[in-house]
Protein backbone atom coordinates (compact mmCIF):
# COMPACT_ATOMS: atom_id res chain seq x y z
CA UNK A 1 0.00 0.00 0.00
CA UNK A 2 1.56 3.57 -1.00
CA UNK A 3 0.95 6.48 0.84
CA UNK A 4 1.40 9.81 0.08
CA UNK A 5 4.52 11.85 1.42
CA UNK A 6 1.99 14.34 3.05
CA UNK A 7 0.00 10.96 4.66
CA UNK A 8 3.27 10.01 5.93
CA UNK A 9 4.25 12.76 7.71
CA UNK A 10 0.71 13.12 9.41
CA UNK A 11 1.10 9.67 10.20
CA UNK A 12 4.39 9.84 11.80
CA UNK A 13 2.95 12.21 14.42
CA UNK A 14 -0.02 9.70 15.06
CA UNK A 15 2.31 6.90 14.99
CA UNK A 16 3.88 9.07 17.55
CA UNK A 17 1.45 9.48 20.14
CA UNK A 18 0.28 5.67 19.47
CA UNK A 19 3.51 4.33 20.10
CA UNK A 20 3.39 6.41 23.19
CA UNK A 21 0.35 4.43 24.18
CA UNK A 22 2.28 1.43 23.94
CA UNK A 23 4.53 2.49 26.31
CA UNK A 24 2.79 3.85 28.66
CA UNK A 25 3.33 0.85 31.35
CA UNK A 26 7.07 1.55 30.84
CA UNK A 27 7.64 5.32 30.36
CA UNK A 28 9.58 6.45 33.47
CA UNK A 29 7.47 9.91 33.25
CA UNK A 30 4.34 7.96 32.67
CA UNK A 31 5.57 6.03 35.59
CA UNK A 32 5.69 9.03 37.44
CA UNK A 33 2.79 10.63 36.83
CA UNK A 34 0.89 8.29 37.86
CA UNK A 35 2.35 8.23 41.25
CA UNK A 36 1.60 11.87 41.80
CA UNK A 37 -0.16 11.15 45.06
CA UNK A 38 -3.33 13.76 45.75
CA UNK A 39 -6.06 15.08 43.59
CA UNK A 40 -8.27 17.79 43.73
CA UNK A 41 -10.71 16.46 45.79
CA UNK A 42 -8.87 15.29 48.56
CA UNK A 43 -7.02 18.48 48.55
CA UNK A 44 -6.64 20.45 52.10
CA UNK A 45 -8.42 23.96 51.49
CA UNK A 46 -5.91 25.46 53.09
CA UNK A 47 -3.12 24.34 50.64
CA UNK A 48 -0.78 27.13 48.77
CA UNK A 49 -2.23 28.13 45.62
CA UNK A 50 1.31 26.83 43.88
CA UNK A 51 0.58 23.20 45.42
CA UNK A 52 -2.69 23.43 44.34
CA UNK A 53 -1.65 24.03 41.01
CA UNK A 54 0.80 21.27 40.66
CA UNK A 55 -1.91 19.06 42.07
CA UNK A 56 -4.30 19.94 39.57
CA UNK A 57 -1.97 19.58 36.66
CA UNK A 58 -1.19 16.00 38.01
CA UNK A 59 -4.96 14.77 37.60
CA UNK A 60 -5.30 16.12 34.18
CA UNK A 61 -1.90 14.29 33.72
CA UNK A 62 -3.07 11.07 35.18
CA UNK A 63 -6.47 11.48 33.25
CA UNK A 64 -4.39 12.23 30.28
CA UNK A 65 -2.72 8.93 31.40
CA UNK A 66 -6.44 7.14 32.05
CA UNK A 67 -7.01 8.05 28.23
CA UNK A 68 -4.72 6.54 26.60
CA UNK A 69 -4.92 3.52 29.05
CA UNK A 70 -8.97 3.67 28.53
CA UNK A 71 -8.40 3.33 25.12
CA UNK A 72 -5.60 0.70 24.61
CA UNK A 73 -7.84 -1.56 27.52
CA UNK A 74 -11.52 -0.74 27.54
CA UNK A 75 -11.70 -0.10 24.24
CA UNK A 76 -12.68 -2.98 22.60
CA UNK A 77 -15.75 -3.08 24.16
CA UNK A 78 -16.43 0.13 25.55
CA UNK A 79 -16.69 3.82 24.30
CA UNK A 80 -18.13 6.81 25.70
CA UNK A 81 -21.13 8.12 23.85
CA UNK A 82 -22.02 4.22 22.33
CA UNK A 83 -23.14 0.88 24.24
CA UNK A 84 -21.04 -1.80 22.58
CA UNK A 85 -20.31 -4.30 23.97
CA UNK A 86 -20.44 -3.03 26.93
CA UNK A 87 -22.04 -0.31 28.33
CA UNK A 88 -21.22 4.10 27.56
CA UNK A 89 -19.05 5.09 29.96
CA UNK A 90 -19.89 9.40 29.68
CA UNK A 91 -21.03 10.39 33.26
CA UNK A 92 -20.41 7.16 34.01
CA UNK A 93 -19.21 7.78 37.75
CA UNK A 94 -21.17 8.77 40.60
CA UNK A 95 -23.78 6.83 38.70
CA UNK A 96 -25.92 3.68 40.04
CA UNK A 97 -24.20 0.56 38.51
CA UNK A 98 -26.59 -1.61 35.75
CA UNK A 99 -28.49 1.84 35.32
CA UNK A 100 -27.16 3.06 31.43
CA UNK A 101 -30.11 3.60 29.77
CA UNK A 102 -30.02 1.21 26.49
CA UNK A 103 -28.19 -1.37 27.65
CA UNK A 104 -28.84 -5.14 28.07
CA UNK A 105 -27.29 -5.61 31.45
CA UNK A 106 -26.38 -9.43 33.34
CA UNK A 107 -28.89 -9.87 35.89
CA UNK A 108 -25.17 -10.10 38.17
CA UNK A 109 -25.20 -5.84 37.37
CA UNK A 110 -29.05 -5.62 37.77
CA UNK A 111 -29.03 -7.81 40.92
CA UNK A 112 -25.73 -5.04 41.96
CA UNK A 113 -26.25 -2.29 44.57
CA UNK A 114 -23.59 -0.10 44.49
CA UNK A 115 -22.92 3.29 43.14
CA UNK A 116 -19.62 4.04 40.84
CA UNK A 117 -17.54 5.40 43.32
CA UNK A 118 -13.77 5.30 43.02
CA UNK A 119 -13.40 2.51 45.54
CA UNK A 120 -16.08 0.81 44.09
CA UNK A 121 -14.81 1.46 40.56
CA UNK A 122 -11.32 0.45 41.36
CA UNK A 123 -12.59 -3.31 42.93
CA UNK A 124 -14.51 -3.86 40.11
CA UNK A 125 -11.88 -3.29 37.72
CA UNK A 126 -9.42 -5.51 39.87
CA UNK A 127 -11.67 -8.25 39.47
CA UNK A 128 -15.27 -7.90 38.22
CA UNK A 129 -16.14 -11.37 39.00
CA UNK A 130 -15.42 -11.01 42.61
CA UNK A 131 -17.44 -7.31 42.70
CA UNK A 132 -20.05 -8.63 40.97
CA UNK A 133 -20.15 -13.02 40.70
CA UNK A 134 -22.05 -13.40 37.18
CA UNK A 135 -20.98 -10.59 35.59
CA UNK A 136 -20.15 -10.88 31.62
CA UNK A 137 -16.93 -8.59 32.17
CA UNK A 138 -14.20 -10.61 32.95
CA UNK A 139 -11.26 -8.15 32.25
CA UNK A 140 -9.18 -7.55 34.95
CA UNK A 141 -7.16 -4.16 35.56
CA UNK A 142 -4.01 -5.97 37.32
CA UNK A 143 -2.00 -2.64 38.23
CA UNK A 144 -3.24 -0.19 40.91
CA UNK A 145 -1.55 2.55 39.30
CA UNK A 146 -3.65 1.94 36.06
CA UNK A 147 -6.71 1.35 37.28
CA UNK A 148 -6.27 5.10 39.55
CA UNK A 149 -5.78 6.61 35.88
CA UNK A 150 -8.20 4.80 34.29
CA UNK A 151 -10.58 6.20 36.84
CA UNK A 152 -9.38 9.64 36.78
CA UNK A 153 -10.32 9.79 32.91
CA UNK A 154 -13.80 8.46 33.89
CA UNK A 155 -14.36 11.17 36.07
CA UNK A 156 -12.73 13.82 33.77
CA UNK A 157 -15.73 12.85 31.53
CA UNK A 158 -18.20 12.51 34.19
CA UNK A 159 -20.59 15.65 34.90
CA UNK B 1 -1.73 -13.48 -10.88
CA UNK B 2 -4.66 -11.50 -11.23
CA UNK B 3 -7.03 -10.17 -8.10
CA UNK B 4 -9.53 -12.58 -9.89
CA UNK B 5 -7.77 -15.53 -10.02
CA UNK B 6 -6.45 -14.93 -6.09
CA UNK B 7 -9.55 -14.22 -5.17
CA UNK B 8 -11.57 -17.22 -5.16
CA UNK B 9 -7.69 -19.07 -3.75
CA UNK B 10 -7.77 -16.77 -1.09
CA UNK B 11 -11.84 -17.30 -0.25
CA UNK B 12 -10.67 -21.41 -0.64
CA UNK B 13 -7.93 -20.65 2.25
CA UNK B 14 -9.93 -18.29 4.37
CA UNK B 15 -12.55 -21.35 4.72
CA UNK B 16 -9.98 -24.07 5.17
CA UNK B 17 -8.24 -21.16 8.25
CA UNK B 18 -11.75 -21.18 9.62
CA UNK B 19 -12.31 -24.54 9.78
CA UNK B 20 -8.44 -25.49 10.96
CA UNK B 21 -8.90 -22.51 13.82
CA UNK B 22 -12.78 -24.18 15.13
CA UNK B 23 -11.42 -27.51 15.14
CA UNK B 24 -8.23 -26.76 17.45
CA UNK B 25 -10.49 -24.61 19.38
CA UNK B 26 -12.95 -27.28 20.06
CA UNK B 27 -9.96 -29.51 20.69
CA UNK B 28 -8.80 -27.58 23.55
CA UNK B 29 -12.31 -26.92 24.50
CA UNK B 30 -13.63 -30.23 24.62
CA UNK B 31 -10.08 -32.55 24.91
CA UNK B 32 -8.23 -33.10 28.18
CA UNK B 33 -10.63 -31.55 30.95
CA UNK B 34 -13.97 -31.74 30.00
CA UNK B 35 -16.56 -29.10 31.26
CA UNK B 36 -19.17 -31.94 31.33
CA UNK B 37 -17.26 -34.41 33.47
CA UNK B 38 -15.94 -31.79 36.14
CA UNK B 39 -16.90 -29.14 36.75
CA UNK B 40 -15.39 -26.60 38.72
CA UNK B 41 -18.98 -25.40 39.86
CA UNK B 42 -22.08 -24.25 38.94
CA UNK B 43 -21.42 -20.91 39.79
CA UNK B 44 -17.78 -20.70 37.84
CA UNK B 45 -19.72 -22.75 34.65
CA UNK B 46 -22.22 -19.56 34.33
CA UNK B 47 -19.50 -17.07 35.17
CA UNK B 48 -17.67 -18.78 32.08
CA UNK B 49 -20.46 -18.75 29.63
CA UNK B 50 -21.02 -15.30 30.50
CA UNK B 51 -17.65 -14.18 29.73
CA UNK B 52 -17.66 -16.27 26.84
CA UNK B 53 -20.69 -14.51 25.86
CA UNK B 54 -19.25 -11.59 25.97
CA UNK B 55 -16.17 -12.59 24.09
CA UNK B 56 -18.68 -13.95 21.19
CA UNK B 57 -20.58 -10.24 21.33
CA UNK B 58 -16.61 -8.73 20.77
CA UNK B 59 -16.28 -11.29 17.72
CA UNK B 60 -19.59 -10.91 16.37
CA UNK B 61 -18.83 -6.80 16.27
CA UNK B 62 -15.24 -7.64 14.61
CA UNK B 63 -16.89 -9.79 11.97
CA UNK B 64 -19.82 -6.99 11.27
CA UNK B 65 -17.12 -4.24 11.04
CA UNK B 66 -15.07 -6.13 8.17
CA UNK B 67 -18.19 -7.12 6.18
CA UNK B 68 -19.12 -3.11 6.00
CA UNK B 69 -15.57 -1.76 5.75
CA UNK B 70 -15.62 -4.62 2.88
CA UNK B 71 -18.40 -3.44 1.63
CA UNK B 72 -17.88 0.33 1.96
CA UNK B 73 -16.28 1.56 -1.36
CA UNK B 74 -13.64 2.84 0.72
CA UNK B 75 -10.91 0.34 0.84
CA UNK B 76 -8.74 -0.93 -2.63
CA UNK B 77 -9.43 -4.46 -3.94
CA UNK B 78 -6.36 -5.92 -2.06
CA UNK B 79 -7.27 -4.41 1.59
CA UNK B 80 -10.74 -5.91 1.22
CA UNK B 81 -8.89 -9.25 0.63
CA UNK B 82 -6.73 -8.65 3.39
CA UNK B 83 -9.95 -7.85 5.70
CA UNK B 84 -11.88 -10.51 4.60
CA UNK B 85 -8.82 -13.16 5.51
CA UNK B 86 -9.00 -11.48 8.95
CA UNK B 87 -13.09 -11.51 9.30
CA UNK B 88 -12.68 -15.36 8.47
CA UNK B 89 -10.39 -15.51 11.61
CA UNK B 90 -12.67 -13.90 13.69
CA UNK B 91 -15.57 -16.55 12.34
CA UNK B 92 -13.47 -19.26 13.56
CA UNK B 93 -13.11 -17.47 16.70
CA UNK B 94 -16.86 -17.41 17.39
CA UNK B 95 -17.79 -20.35 15.74
CA UNK B 96 -14.97 -21.80 18.59
CA UNK B 97 -16.63 -19.56 21.22
CA UNK B 98 -19.84 -20.93 20.46
CA UNK B 99 -19.11 -24.55 20.72
CA UNK B 100 -17.57 -24.01 24.19
CA UNK B 101 -21.01 -21.64 25.60
CA UNK B 102 -23.06 -24.67 24.43
CA UNK B 103 -20.75 -27.27 25.98
CA UNK B 104 -21.51 -25.36 29.59
CA UNK B 105 -24.97 -25.64 28.77
CA UNK B 106 -24.91 -22.12 28.06
CA UNK B 107 -27.15 -19.98 24.79
CA UNK B 108 -24.51 -18.27 22.95
CA UNK B 109 -25.43 -14.66 22.11
CA UNK B 110 -26.64 -13.50 18.91
CA UNK B 111 -24.99 -10.77 16.39
CA UNK B 112 -27.39 -7.27 16.19
CA UNK B 113 -28.37 -5.94 13.35
CA UNK B 114 -25.45 -4.12 11.28
CA UNK B 115 -27.87 -0.91 11.31
CA UNK B 116 -26.27 -1.29 15.67
CA UNK B 117 -22.91 -2.02 14.49
CA UNK B 118 -22.93 1.10 12.01
CA UNK B 119 -23.84 3.39 14.96
CA UNK B 120 -22.04 1.60 17.76
CA UNK B 121 -18.81 2.23 15.78
CA UNK B 122 -19.19 5.70 13.98
CA UNK B 123 -18.93 4.05 10.76
CA UNK B 124 -20.38 7.05 9.19
CA UNK B 125 -17.30 9.28 9.98
CA UNK B 126 -15.24 7.22 8.21
CA UNK B 127 -14.34 9.28 5.08
CA UNK B 128 -11.55 6.93 3.53
CA UNK B 129 -9.00 3.93 3.52
CA UNK B 130 -7.04 5.03 6.31
CA UNK B 131 -9.85 5.97 9.09
CA UNK B 132 -10.96 2.54 8.28
CA UNK B 133 -7.60 0.80 8.57
CA UNK B 134 -7.42 2.97 12.59
CA UNK B 135 -10.90 1.56 13.07
CA UNK B 136 -9.55 -1.91 12.13
CA UNK B 137 -6.80 -1.05 14.21
CA UNK B 138 -8.01 -0.23 17.20
CA UNK B 139 -10.62 -2.82 17.52
CA UNK B 140 -8.26 -5.48 16.86
CA UNK B 141 -5.37 -4.15 19.07
CA UNK B 142 -8.21 -3.83 21.84
CA UNK B 143 -9.15 -7.35 21.23
CA UNK B 144 -5.71 -8.61 21.90
CA UNK B 145 -6.10 -6.74 25.31
CA UNK B 146 -9.13 -7.71 26.25
CA UNK B 147 -8.39 -11.65 25.70
CA UNK B 148 -5.49 -11.24 27.33
CA UNK B 149 -7.01 -9.37 29.91
CA UNK B 150 -9.75 -11.89 30.80
CA UNK B 151 -7.69 -15.05 31.15
CA UNK B 152 -7.33 -14.75 34.64
CA UNK B 153 -11.43 -14.75 35.19
CA UNK B 154 -11.59 -17.63 32.99
CA UNK B 155 -11.98 -21.39 33.83
CA UNK B 156 -8.44 -23.05 33.29
CA UNK B 157 -9.77 -25.04 30.53
CA UNK B 158 -10.22 -21.70 28.25
CA UNK B 159 -6.66 -20.25 28.89
CA UNK B 160 -4.50 -21.51 26.43
CA UNK B 161 -7.47 -20.96 23.47
CA UNK B 162 -7.93 -17.69 25.23
CA UNK B 163 -4.44 -16.91 24.36
CA UNK B 164 -4.25 -17.81 20.81
CA UNK B 165 -7.21 -15.56 19.84
CA UNK B 166 -5.35 -12.82 21.55
CA UNK B 167 -2.31 -14.02 19.13
CA UNK B 168 -4.79 -13.60 16.43
CA UNK B 169 -5.56 -10.34 17.08
CA UNK B 170 -2.24 -8.99 17.87
CA UNK B 171 -1.22 -10.53 14.02
CA UNK B 172 -4.13 -8.42 12.93
CA UNK B 173 -3.13 -5.87 14.40
CA UNK B 174 0.66 -5.69 13.43
CA UNK B 175 -0.22 -6.35 9.83
CA UNK B 176 -2.79 -2.98 9.99
CA UNK B 177 0.08 -1.52 12.17
CA UNK B 178 2.26 -2.00 9.55
CA UNK B 179 -0.13 -0.77 6.74
CA UNK B 180 -0.75 2.22 8.30
CA UNK B 181 3.11 2.79 8.92
CA UNK B 182 3.32 2.51 12.19
CA UNK B 183 7.19 1.72 13.53
CA UNK B 184 7.78 -1.42 15.39
CA UNK B 185 7.65 -0.61 19.28
CA UNK B 186 10.71 -0.69 21.08
CA UNK B 187 9.92 -2.48 24.19
CA UNK B 188 8.27 -5.53 25.18
CA UNK B 189 4.97 -6.65 26.42
CA UNK B 190 3.07 -4.86 24.24
CA UNK B 191 0.09 -6.03 24.65
CA UNK B 192 -1.94 -6.93 28.38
Amino acid sequence: MKTTTGIAFALIAIVTTIGGLLLANSHPSMQNALHVPGNAEKTDPSIKSSALSVTLAATSDQAAIGEKLYQMKCGACHSLDKNRIGPRHRNIVGKQAGTVTGFKYSNALKRLKAQWTDENLDAWLENPGKFAPGTSMGFRVKKANERKAIIAYLKSVSK
Amino acid sequence: MTTETTMPTRRNFIGGAGKTLSLAGLAMISGGCSYAAAPNSASATSQDVEILNAAIALEHEGIAAYQIAATSGLLQPAVVDIGVTFQGHHKGHRDALIKAVEQLGGTPVEEQSQDHYIDALDIASLKNQEDVLRLALKLERGAANAYLGLIPSLGNDFHQVAAQMAGDEAFHAAILGNALGEPIPKTPLMFG
